[in-house]
């Protein structure tokens, strides 16, 4: 060995961002799951691209500490300009589409996140529940451009790099697609919040105060997040717009905001594959309950959120860290 | 004149709306400003009370006037317990478990609603003094609007006598203004705020009987109006029963307006309006200066 040894605080920073073999453990299942369940990749990629949108909310909520309820209005800004772009014959080409998806989106939560982002608590959320309310009004107006209350059918989606044909009856094209987007964007995401920009942004959510005090551009690092925020929430409505070759105004509203909230808190928020174990539980359930018992269904998620906002504050996760810290014998505290 | 007519119908039309909107979330409001609690259940509070009111006058043939009374009571003190045994709990938790625990009730009364009565839109049948057309002298409106405005301005005189002239009300003022204070003045807040927030759910019940009439009443209810409530009350500030009410009726006629001369943008606007407003005074328009 050469050199001295690196600070303990160091150490314990890099180990922190340190890749560990069961992280290799959801994307094999992912991987499993097209070779095992050909039969469910329709229900595979939508399970994906929520995924992908419970990532991008926890990077605003769970890393930066921005409560929101409205984050669907960047899902839905995607896919209505991927829907939108392709219906009326102007740009079709799936993956420079999903650039354009997540640019699109950036703008809004660039624009919106600027004035927003200057006010807290219930101001904010009320603020980002009318930019939400607004988009979903102006998509109903919008009929000529966005198909209003019906939205747009039969999107036309050419072949992945002029090959890969994507077929709506067996989607085995959409599913690796989705699955190699969030990959990409996973990696991304990871890498940021392991980065000095994703430090400070803990700290904004811990302690805004003393971040200012240190010198910390709180503003602008929560507007810098929320931006990439809603652009990977852009991605994830292009993606799927393409796979189901249809967008509507279910895109946009209230259910899905409510819905990936759900999801990230049910796996836990703030922990990178929160996003994985809730999204997974939660389609899982709900595809063959909701469609059985949709009021016991109701009742039952109703439940769940009470016991998690009363109880189990970190989610599934936060649960499985409790668990194991209780069998495991307590180390020394350092 | 026929312009005037116009106007003056819209005016009562959106008045009538307004007071109900203030009803509901005047409770709202208050909690609000006290606790600081996001209460996103506020109006399924409201819906049950319309439930309330309505199937005990077709089931047990009960009066408009003790049926209201009822459902007030019957909320009221439902709303104790839940304050009690969970809203308790969450004062000092963060504002996301706060509004998780808001959506998750709001969910388990809806699921509940819909499996003990049903989906469907339960009618309420206004007794015959409140049917048709009253004669206001230069024209003619419907009874039921002009008792909802004479109710309303009722009840903001009552909450303003109590707000502004009784020792409990003054507690509430000085709790919102600055809790802690208010806390080492001796104040118990709990017991305050366990008080008003069965008051103001009552209140809700109130409103959601009374709005019945035109909002309807089915089980989706509490997430249709929800965004809206939550305008009024972000308008009209945060603990203040007279701002709320000047922003209910605002939005109630400015609702009014919009949907006769612009049928399909209307609440594009106001969305848009409530927006620009909280980004130019984030405590509301007629909020205090620390909100």
């Amino acid at each position: 060995m050469s050199g001295p040894a690196p600070h303990p605080a160091a150490a314990a920073l890099a180990n922190r961002h340190r890749i560990r073999l069961c992280e290799a453990i959801p994307w094999i299942l992912l991987l499993a799951f097209y070779f095992v369940f050909p039969r469910y990749l329709g229900f595979g990629v939508e399970l994906l691209t929520m995924i992908l949108f419970a990532l991008s909310l926890d990077l605003a909520l769970g890393y930066a500490g921005i409560v929101t309820l409205g984050h669907a209005a960047f899902f839905g800004t995607g896919a209505y300009t991927v829907g939108m772009l392709a219906k009326h014959g102007i740009w079709n080409e799936p993956i420079s589409s999903l650039l354009l998806a997540a640019m699109a989106a950036a703008a809004i939560g660039f624009a919106s996140g600027r004035v927003l982002l200057r006010t807290s608590g219930l101001t904010l959320l009320m603020l980002t529940l009318c930019t939400m309310a607004l988009l979903e009004e102006a998509a109903n107006l919008g009929q000529a451009y966005t198909g209003g209350f019906d939205g747009l059918d039969n999107v036309p989606i050419p072949p992945l790099f002029g090959l890969f044909e994507f077929s709506p009856l067996f989607p085995t094209v959409q599913y690796l697609y989705c699955l190699g987007v969030l990959f990409i964007c996973f990696v991304f995401v990871r890498t940021l919040v392991y980065s000095p920009f994703g430090q400070s942004l803990t700290g904004i959510r811990e302690n805004t105060l003393r971040m200012h005090a240190v010198g910390a551009p709180v503003n602008a690092r929560l507007v810098t997040c929320y931006t990439i925020s809603a652009a990977l929430a852009g991605i994830a409505g292009g993606l799927w717009a393409q796979s189901n070759a249809y967008v509507n105004m279910s895109t946009l509203g209230l259910d899905r905001a409510a819905t990936v909230l759900i999801i990230l808190v049910l796996g836990g928020y703030g922990r990178l594959y929160g996003a994985f174990i809730g999204a997974i539980a939660y389609l899982a359930l709900s595809h063959f309950l909701a469609k059985l018992y949709p009021t016991a269904w109701q009742l039952g998620l109703g439940l769940l959120l009470v016991l998690i906002a009363l109880f189990a504050r970190n989610g599934i996760i936060g649960l499985y860290d409790r668990i194991v810290g209780r069998l495991r014998p307590r180390r020394a505290p350092p | 004149m026929i312009f005037g007519i116009d106007v003056a119908s819209m005016l009562l039309g959106g008045l009538a709306a307004g007071m109900v909107l203030f009803i509901v979330s005047v409770g709202l409001s208050v909690t609000m400003g006290l606790m600081g609690f996001v209460n996103l259940a506020h109006g399924a509070f409201a819906m049950l009370g319309g439930y309330v009111i309505v199937l005990s006058m077709r089931r047990f043939g009960l009066g408009f006037a003790p049926a209201l009374a009822l459902g007030f009571v019957v909320i009221a003190a439902v709303s104790v317990l839940f304050e009690r045994l969970l809203y308790a709990r969450l004062y000092r938790a963060a504002e996301l478990d706060q509004v998780l625990f808001s959506i998750g009730l709001v969910f388990i009364i809806i699921a509940s609603v819909t499996l003990l009565i049903g989906p469907e839109n339960q009618p309420l049948t206004l007794p015959e003094v409140l049917q048709g057309q009253i004669d206001l002298g230069i024209i003619h409106y419907r009874t039921y609007s002009i008792f909802l405005i004479v109710v309303g301005v009722i009840i903001v005189l009552g909450l303003w006598l109590g707000f502004e002239r009784t020792r409990m009300g003054a507690q509430i003022r000085a709790a919102v203004d600055n809790r802690r204070m208010a806390e080492s003045l001796g104040i118990n807040i709990g017991r305050l705020f366990t008080i008003t927030f069965a008051f103001g759910s009552g209140m809700a019940a109130l409103g959601g009987g009374l709005g019945a009439e035109f909002l309807g009443l089915d089980p989706q209810y509490p997430l249709k109006y929800l965004v809206f409530f939550l305008i009024v009350v972000a308008v009209g500030g945060l603990g203040r029963v007279t701002g709320v009410f000047y922003a209910a009726l605002l939005i109630g006629v400015l609702d009014f307006v919009l949907k006769k001369y612009l049928p399909a943008g209307g609440t594009l606007f106001i969305y848009a309006l409530t927006i620009l407003l909280l980004l130019w005074r984030p405590q509301g328009l007629f909020g205090g200066k620390s909100a």
